[in-house]
C-alpha cells in the first residue's frame, strides 16, 4: 500500500536544543491522520519541516514512495502539500475569490486580471466544496470559520492532496466547527489525506480515523482511532506519571485572599465565581478562546465587566483600571511577555522598576539609587542571568525575560499573584525555578491564580482547579479528585 | 566549552563595540563636521560665527526637543510649523505699537504678551494630544489637520498681514542678551537641560520610554498611557509657541507665512541624532547634537558659498544616511 505521506525518523534542533528527535507519520489517501500531542511535543517543528519552513536535521519524507526535501513553502505547494496554519493571513480588503488565487490571476485583455473568469472559476471551485460563501465577499466580511473554509478552498485550488490543517478550531464556535467537519469530510471522500493537529479530543473522535501521538519530540505510537478509547488516548499523549518536577511546599489556608462572584463580561465571559484562599493555588484550566484569559482581563481592570463582585481581603472592591488593581495588592503576569509584559527595548531595570514608579520616587526627581537597589535584588532574588541590569531585556533568554516580569510584579510585593501562562516559552529548568518561586510565594501566605494550558502544570501546581469551558466555569475540582482525563473531558 | 567562550568574548567585545557606536557616534560625526569645517575655513572657529551658529540652531533645537518627547512615544508632530506661525502672531498682537494690528489696548507689557504665545501654544498641542490619545486618531494624520488648521487662523487672525513694530521689550528675548550670550541661545540651554531632567531623572520621563517601547506593557504596569500621550503634544505645543514668540522677537514683526516647514528640520534634528522613528529609544542630547549638525552644516556650506539649493539636497541625503546607519545597527542586535 503506497501512502501519501510518509515521514520517519525526522530530526531537528534550534541551537543544540532538539525540537524534534524522532518524527513519523504515515498518511492514507481518503482519510483523516489526527496528530496529537502536548505543547512542546513537536508538533508544529515537524509541519515546518514539511512545509519547507526548516531544514531538517536528519530523517526521510517519501510522497508516494518518493524521497523528497522541499526548502521553501512554495515548492510544497507544488507538490501538493498545504497548510492551514493555526493563524490565518488572509488580505482583509481583498474579495475571496482574489485572496484564493492571489498572485495566479486568470490575466485578460491588455494583461490586466480576468475577474470573469477569476469569479467564475472560484465559484465552481466553492460549489464543488460546498461552502456557502461567495467569491465576491470582502474577506473582512467574513466570520473565522468562513476564512477558514476560504483557506481550504485555496489550498485545493493548488491541486493540495495533502491538507494539514493546524488547530483549525481553536478560534471558531462548535456550530461554525460542525461546518468545517462537514468541509473535511467530503475532502477525504474526494481522496485527500488530511492531517488533522487539535487539543480538542472529542473533535479528533469525531473526524479522524487514525491518529499519531508525539510527546516531547519523539514519536510515542500510532494507530487506528477504533482501537482506542479517549482515556487510552490522553495516556499517551500525557505520558509519564508526574515526577518531582512540581514540589508543592505551600499549604492553604482557609481564609478567602480574594473572592470573585458573577463576573460577566459579555461575549467573553459569564458568571465566573471562585474563591481563592491565602497560601492557595488554585489553577484555571480551558483550551484557548475558553474565556480563561478574559477574567484576569476583568480582573486587573483591562477589560469592562457588566456585572460581578471582586472583595480583597473580604472588602469589595472596584476595579476600573489596572492602578486600582495594583493598588489593592493584584499583580498581574500577561500571556504573552512580549506582546504585553515587557518593553523589549528598555533594559533590565527599568522593566523591574517599570510598576513601582511612584513608590520608589515619590519626589519629583527620580532616586536612582532605589531603582539600582530594586534591581539588583529582584536580580538576586530570582537569578535573572543578565550580563548587566543595564542591557535590553530583549538580549535574555526566554526564562530570564519571564523572570524579569516576576521581579516587576513581586518588587510590588502583591497579595494576590495573577498568572496567565506562567511558564510558556521557558524552558524545563527555568520552569522550575519559576514554580519554585510561585510556591515560595503561596508559602508566604499570597493568594495565587494561575492559568495553564499544560495539564502536568496545572496538575503538579494546584491545590483547586477551575476548568473553563467556552466562558464559563465548568467547576472547580479538588488536586486529589482531578487527572488529565477528567480535565480534558470537562473542557471539551 | 573553550570556543563557547572565546565566541562569548567576541560576542561582548562587538556588543561594546555597537553600543560605543551607538552613544557616540553621532558626537563623532559632529566633531568630525567641525574639524573639517573649521581646517577648510579660518572664520568657522571664531566667536561670532560660533555664536552665530547656536543661533540659528535656537529656533530648531526648542523644536526638535519637543518632537522628541512626540516621537519617544511612538507619535509625531507635523503641526508644529503652523503653531509657531500662530504663536508668533497672536503674541505679537499683544506687543505691538502699531495702531491697526494690535489687539485693543495693546501694547501690553511682555509678561503679558509672553505667556499669552506660549498659551496659544499648549492650547494647540491639547487639541491635537486629546485627539491623538481619546480619540485614537494616528497622530501622523491629527496633526496634519492641526498643520492646516493652525496656518489657517493664523491668515484669519491677522488678515493675512504681518504684526509689525513690536516693543523693544517684547523683541530683548529674541534680540538680546545675557552675559554676551544671545538670549534665543540661553533659552534653548534652558529647554535643552530641563528636558534633559525631565527624561533621564524623572517618573515623567521613565513613562514615556516605557510607553514607546511597548504600550500595551505600560498599561499593564498601571500608567495611564492616554494621559501621557496628551502631555507630550501639550509639550510639543508649548515648546512650539515659544520658538513662534523668539522668531517674532528676532524679526521685529510676525509673519503669516513664518515656520513653513519647520517641522521637518525638527524631524530631522531628531532622527539624526538617532531617535528611532518606532519610539522607545532615544536621546535628547542626540536630538540636540543632530540639530547643530544642521545648523553646521548650513552655515559651513554657506562660508564655502555653496549655493543653497544644495545644502538642501545635502540636509536630505544626511537624514537617509542617518537612519540607514540605523537600521544597519538595529538589525546587527
Amino acid at each position: 500500500m503506497e501512502y501519501l505521506l510518509e515521514v520517519e525518523g525526522l530530526r531537528k534542533s534550534f541551537g543544540g536544543v532538539a525540537a524534534l528527535s524522532d518524527g513519523r507519520l504515515q498518511l492514507r489517501a481518503g482519510s483523516v491522520h489526527a496528530l496529537c500531542g502536548g505543547n512542546g511535543a513537536g508538533k508544529s517543528t515537524f509541519l515546518k519541516i514539511l512545509m519547507g519552513i526548516h531544514m531538517r536535521d536528519g530523517g526521510s519524507i517519501r510522497r508516494r514512495g518518493m524521497e523528497v526535501a522541499y526548502s521553501t513553502p512554495a515548492e510544497a505547494l507544488a507538490a501538493g502539500i498545504a497548510i492551514i496554519e493555526q493563524e490565518l493571513s488572509p488580505v482583509p480588503h481583498m474579495t475571496v475569490a482574489e485572496n484564493i488565487y492571489l498572485g495566479r490571476e486568470p490575466s485578460g485583455r491588455f494583461s490586466g486580471i480576468d475577474f470573469k473568469t477569476m469569479n467564475r472559476n472560484a465559484q465552481a471551485l466553492l460549489d464543488r466544496l460546498g461552502f456557502n460563501v461567495r467569491p465576491s465577499q470582502l474577506m473582512m466580511n467574513l466570520s473565522v470559520a468562513q476564512v477558514q473554509l476560504v483557506e481550504i478552498a485555496k489550498a485545493l485550488s493548488h491541486n493540495a492532496e495533502v491538507i494539514f490543517m493546524d488547530e483549525p478550531t481553536s478560534a471558531i464556535g462548535e456550530k461554525e466547527a460542525q461546518h468545517l467537519f462537514e468541509a473535511v469530510k467530503r475532502l477525504k471522500t474526494e481522496g485527500k489525506g488530511i492531517v488533522y493537529v487539535s487539543h480538542r479530543l472529542s473533535e479528533i473522535f469525531q473526524i479522524a480515523n487514525s491518529y499519531t501521538v508525539f510527546r516531547d519530540g519523539s514519536y510515542v505510537g500510532s494507530g487506528n482511532l477504533a482501537d482506542i478509547d479517549r482515556p487510552g488516548l490522553i495516556r499517551m499523549i500525557v505520558g509519564r506519571e508526574l515526577g518531582d518536577e512540581y514540589i508543592k511546599t505551600n499549604a492553604p489556608s482557609v481564609v478567602p485572599g480574594i473572592e470573585v462572584s458573577g463576573l460577566t463580561a459579555p461575549g467573553k465571559i459569564d458568571d465566573v465565581s471562585f474563591t481563592a484562599c491565602k497560601g492557595e493555588i488554585l489553577g484555571i484550566y480551558g483550551l484557548m478562546g475558553s474565556g480563561r484569559s478574559e477574567i484576569f482581563n476583568c480582573l486587573f481592570g483591562l477589560d469592562p465587566t457588566s456585572r460581578g463582585r471582586i472583595s480583597v481581603d473580604g472588602r469589595n472592591i472596584t476595579i476600573a483600571k489596572p492602578s486600582d488593581a495594583m493598588a489593592h495588592g493584584i499583580a498581574f503576569v500577561t500571556e504573552d511577555r512580549k506582546l504585553t509584559g515587557l518593553n523589549l527595548t528598555g533594559s533590565v531595570r527599568s522593566n523591574i522598576c517599570m510598576a513601582s514608579l511612584p513608590e520608589l520616587s515619590p519626589r519629583l526627581n527620580m532616586n536612582r539609587r532605589m531603582e539600582a537597589d530594586a534591581s539588583r535584588q529582584m536580580v538576586e532574588r530570582f537569578d535573572i542571568k543578565a550580563a548587566r541590569d543595564t542591557m535590553p531585556v530583549s538580549g535574555l533568554s526566554g526564562g530570564n525575560q519571564q523572570k524579569v516580569v516576576l521581579g516587576k510584579w513581586f518588587h510590588r510585593k502583591p497579595k494576590i499573584l495573577l498568572l496567565d501562562e506562567p511558564t510558556r516559552g521557558v524552558d524545563v529548568g527555568a520552569k522550575r525555578e519559576i514554580y519554585r518561586i510561585i510556591c515560595e510565594f503561596a508559602e508566604e501566605g499570597g493568594t495565587v491564580v494561575m492559568i495553564s494550558s499544560e495539564i502536568d502544570e496545572v496538575l503538579g501546581m494546584s491545590d483547586r482547579i477551575m476548568v473553563m469551558r467556552r466562558g464559563r466555569s465548568a467547576g472547580i475540582y479538588n488536586r486529589e479528585q482531578s487527572n488529565a482525563q477528567s480535565l480534558v473531558h470537562l473542557s471539551t | 566549552m573553550s570556543t563557547e567562550n572565546s565566541s562569548l568574548s567576541t560576542w561582548f567585545g562587538s556588543e561594546q563595540r555597537k553600543l560605543i557606536i551607538q552613544e557616540y557616534g553621532i558626537f563623532v560625526a559632529f566633531l568630525l563636521l567641525a574639524l573639517v569645517l573649521s581646517i577648510s575655513n579660518e572664520y568657522f572657529l571664531t566667536a561670532g560665527n560660533i555664536s552665530n551658529v547656536l543661533l540659528q540652531t535656537s529656533i530648531n533645537g526648542i523644536l526638535a526637543i519637543g518632537m522628541t518627547f512626540v516621537i519617544l512615544t511612538r507619535g509625531i508632530d507635523l503641526s508644529v510649523g503652523s503653531v509657531v506661525a500662530l504663536a508668533g502672531i497672536v503674541s505679537a498682537s499683544f506687543a505691538t505699537t502699531s495702531s491697526t494690528a494690535g489687539v485693543p489696548g495693546a501694547p501690553y507689557p511682555a509678561l503679558l504678551a509672553l505667556p499669552v504665545g506660549l498659551l496659544v501654544g499648549i492650547a494647540c498641542g491639547a487639541i491635537v494630544g486629546i485627539i491623538v490619545s481619546r480619540f485614537a486618531v494616528p497622530a501622523f494624520v491629527a496633526t496634519l489637520g492641526m498643520l492646516s488648521a493652525a496656518r489657517g487662523m493664523t491668515l484669519l487672525y491677522g488678515g493675512g498681514r504681518p504684526v509689525p513694530a513690536l516693543t523693544p521689550e517684547f523683541r530683548w528675548i529674541g534680540t538680546g542678551n545675557i552675559l554676551g550670550i544671545p538670549m534665543p541661545v540661553v533659552l534653548l540651554a534652558i529647554v535643552f537641560l530641563v528636558s534633559w531632567w525631565v527624561l533621564n531623572r524623572t517618573r515623567f520621563g521613565r513613562y514615556i520610554y516605557a510607553v514607546g517601547g511597548n504600550p500595551h506593557a505600560a498599561v499593564t504596569s498601571g500608567i495611564n498611557v492616554s494621559r501621557l500621550r496628551l502631555s507630550v503634544y501639550v509639550i510639543s505645543g508649548g515648546l512650539a509657541g515659544l520658538a513662534g514668540m523668539l522668531l517674532s522677537a528676532r524679526t521685529g514683526s510676525a509673519l503669516p507665512q513664518a515656520g513653513i516647514s519647520y517641522e521637518l528640520d525638527a524631524i530631522a534634528a531628531v532622527v539624526i541624532g538617532g531617535t528611532s522613528l518606532s519610539g522607545g529609544v532615544g536621546r535628547i542630547t542626540g536630538t540636540l547634537v543632530g540639530a547643530l549638525i544642521i545648523g553646521v552644516m548650513n552655515n559651513g556650506l554657506d562660508l564655502m558659498g555653496v549655493q543653497s539649493y544644495y545644502q538642501q539636497v545635502l540636509k536630505g541625503a544626511l537624514i537617509v544616511g542617518a537612519v540607514m546607519l540605523d537600521q544597519k545597527r538595529n538589525q546587527g542586535v
